[in-house]
């Protein structure tokens, strides 16, 4: 764990005085050897207390979509992914303070219960959704702290009925805090697909989330690159208006594969906010086609042919 | 009691705070907080920014200071600063982290404690005015910034939407917040409205229009206006150039600047 000081110093306080000489320019190689091994004894035993990963009943797959950065496009990438999959597929929209899920799936209200008390996903589109919105009012706010987010996390995971699933898909919300760690801790992930803009600060946190998945164990899939370019409707003229192929620079540093490319796109926003998912209602958009070339890449799960708007 | 302690404290020189907020994610908080402390020091004000989001860290990119150091004073931590004049003044985690990639993975305990030493610890001195650049949500970082913040009397929030539906559907959520932590909501911005082709200058709505203006007519909150999408403002800093000089040339900068204005019409009619 890091604490900070306006020093910088990485090595833990909890260890000393012997961990604070370390600190000093002047540390010997054997010092450093030392505390690597009480940090590895620290991380064994620290992990003693944490939650065992438990699969969710009836669930083969559980993939993630996360980003790190807001805005660059989870729950409209993840919704879409998935309903090209001709497999059965549930989508949870683990964003708490502020689900999208139900805007973009056209689903609203209250879930039934089964008889075993467990939450009914609601259905549109042949995709079993559950989302925090399902069980607030639209202008509700949920003012909460980390203890019961992660108790309405739980709750969202285990006490639906999601029957038979091939693939559940988590669309996380921004960040790298409560909500990705219990669901990292507390059940097992197949893979990660982190998403970002081309822009210099979406990669930043974007790097920061894949950073946190390395951490906690869960395998990255890969990466792809949302809203990289736009082509106007009268002139035709590409403006790259979050930058270019910041992605894929991002992706070879970190030595991961780019899934696909997704350009910015108007009737992707006009369908978003009408419950129209654009795989849907315009299956013949150049959007659609990128994110058939996403799905299949993942998944392969192995590079292919790069993945362009142009035929 | 406490009036007498904040004086007294180190936010004790700021005449003015203001919040960012806003539900949904990327929506242009950190732009927008950005733009706003670079017009408000063009009229001649003495500004810093707190960058409490913890996870993502925007602020220092953005003035590309992300390679600076916070270093101590008698008073606690000195804040960055981006220029010779010393107008602007810079905190966040972002210059705390070893390495700018590091990945901050804290539970909501960690945060609170991190975000009482920002607004606690930061020797900002004298300062017209605090930008307080927030994360997406509702949640812990919002919780402890608003009680933190309570004694010092905010001037108030700005929410910052983008016109689309599913971006409104969150700000609504952040002003029944703001009502019910008791924050004044001076009024919502209407980020990415409208791009303009720079080849043949026809206006698309990438992101809807109007939805932000919309909210605030409902919400009986000010509106304060329409900011649209400049490609040149993320190459710029792309390519490195210099932010603080490129802004004033940028499509967004009126905008901007009646943005401000208002603002500062704001805080005048208050102290009159």
């Amino acid at each position: 764990s890091e604490m900070l000081t306006p020093l910088r110093c990485s090595t833990p306080r909890s260890l000393g005085r012997r961990g604070a000489a370390a600190c000093l320019p002047s540390a010997t190689r054997a010092r450093c050897s030392r505390d690597e091994v009480l940090q590895d004894k620290r991380a064994r035993i620290l992990s003693r207390g944490l939650p065992k990963q438990k699969p969710i009943e009836g669930v083969k797959q559980v993939l993630v979509v996360a980003s790190g950065k807001g805005g660059v496009g989870k729950s409209t990438t993840a919704g879409k992914i998935f309903l090209v999959v001709a497999k059965e597929v549930g989508l949870l929209d683990a964003d708490i303070y502020g689900p999208s899920i139900p805007k973009m799936m056209n689903l609203k209200g209250n879930p039934e219960l089964t008889p075993e008390n467990l939450m009914r996903p609601l259905k549109n589109y042949g995709i079993a959704c559950m989302s925090m919105g399902f069980l607030i009012e639209e202008t509700a706010p949920v003012v909460w702290r980390g203890l019961m987010v992660m108790s309405a996390v739980e709750k969202l995971l285990r006490q639906v009925d999601w029957g038979q699933l091939d693939y559940l898909v988590i669309d996380m919300p921004p960040g790298t805090g409560d909500v990705q760690l219990s669901i990292s801790q507390n059940i097992p992930i197949a893979g990660a697909v982190i998403i970002s803009t081309p822009q210099d600060v979406a990669l930043l946190d974007a790097r920061k989330g894949t950073e946190m998945f390395r951490k906690v164990h869960v395998p990255v899939l890969g990466l792809v690159q949302n809203m990289s370019v736009f082509q106007c409707p009268k002139c035709k003229h590409e403006t790259h208006i979050f930058g270019a192929d910041g992605v894929r620079d991002l992706a070879k540093t970190v030595g991961l594969d780019v899934l696909g490319d997704i350009p910015l796109q108007v009737n992707i926003r006009e369908t978003c906010d009408s419950g129209q998912p654009v795989v849907i209602s315009q299956p013949q958009s150049d959007a659609v086609s990128l994110v058939h070339c996403a799905k299949s890449k993942k998944k392969k799960k192995k590079p292919t042919t790069k993945c362009s708007s142009h035929p | 009691m406490e009036e007498v302690a904040a004086e007294r404290s180190n936010l004790g020189g700021v005449r003015h705070i203001l919040l960012v907020l806003s539900g949904k994610g990327g929506v242009g908080k950190s732009t927008i907080s950005t733009e706003l402390a670079l017009s408000l020091r063009h009229s001649g004000k003495k500004v810093g920014i707190l960058d409490v989001d913890l996870c993502g860290p925007s602020i220092p990119r953005m003035f590309k200071v992300q390679d600076s150091d916070v270093h101590q004073c008698d008073a606690g931590w000195v804040p960055v600063f981006v220029d010779q004049e010393k107008s602007i003044s810079l905190m966040s985690i972002g210059f705390l982290l070893e390495k700018p990639d590091d990945a901050v993975v804290w539970r909501g305990p960690k945060k609170n404690a991190l975000i009482k030493q920002f607004v606690a610890d930061v020797a900002w001195g004298e300062l017209d005015f605090l930008i307080v650049d927030t994360p997406p949500g509702t949640s812990d970082e919002h919780i402890s910034t608003v009680e933190a913040l309570r004694p010092y009397k905010p001037l108030g929030a700005i929410l910052v939407t983008t016109p689309q539906a599913v971006s409104v559907g969150d700000v609504r959520r952040e002003l029944t917040f703001c009502k019910k932590t008791g924050l004044r909501v001076l009024g919502i911005v209407e980020n990415m409205s409208g791009f303009v082709c720079p080849h043949c200058s026809e206006c698309t709505n990438i992101f809807s229009k109007g939805g932000g203006e919309e909210l605030a007519k409902h919400a009986g909150v000010p509106f304060l206006g329409s900011v649209p999408l400049d490609p040149q403002l993320s190459q710029s800093l792309e390519e490195g150039r210099d932010f603080i000089q490129e802004f004033p040339k940028s499509s967004a900068f009126p905008a901007l600047t009646r943005i401000a204005q208002q603002i500062l019409d704001g805080t005048l009619q208050q102290s009159s």
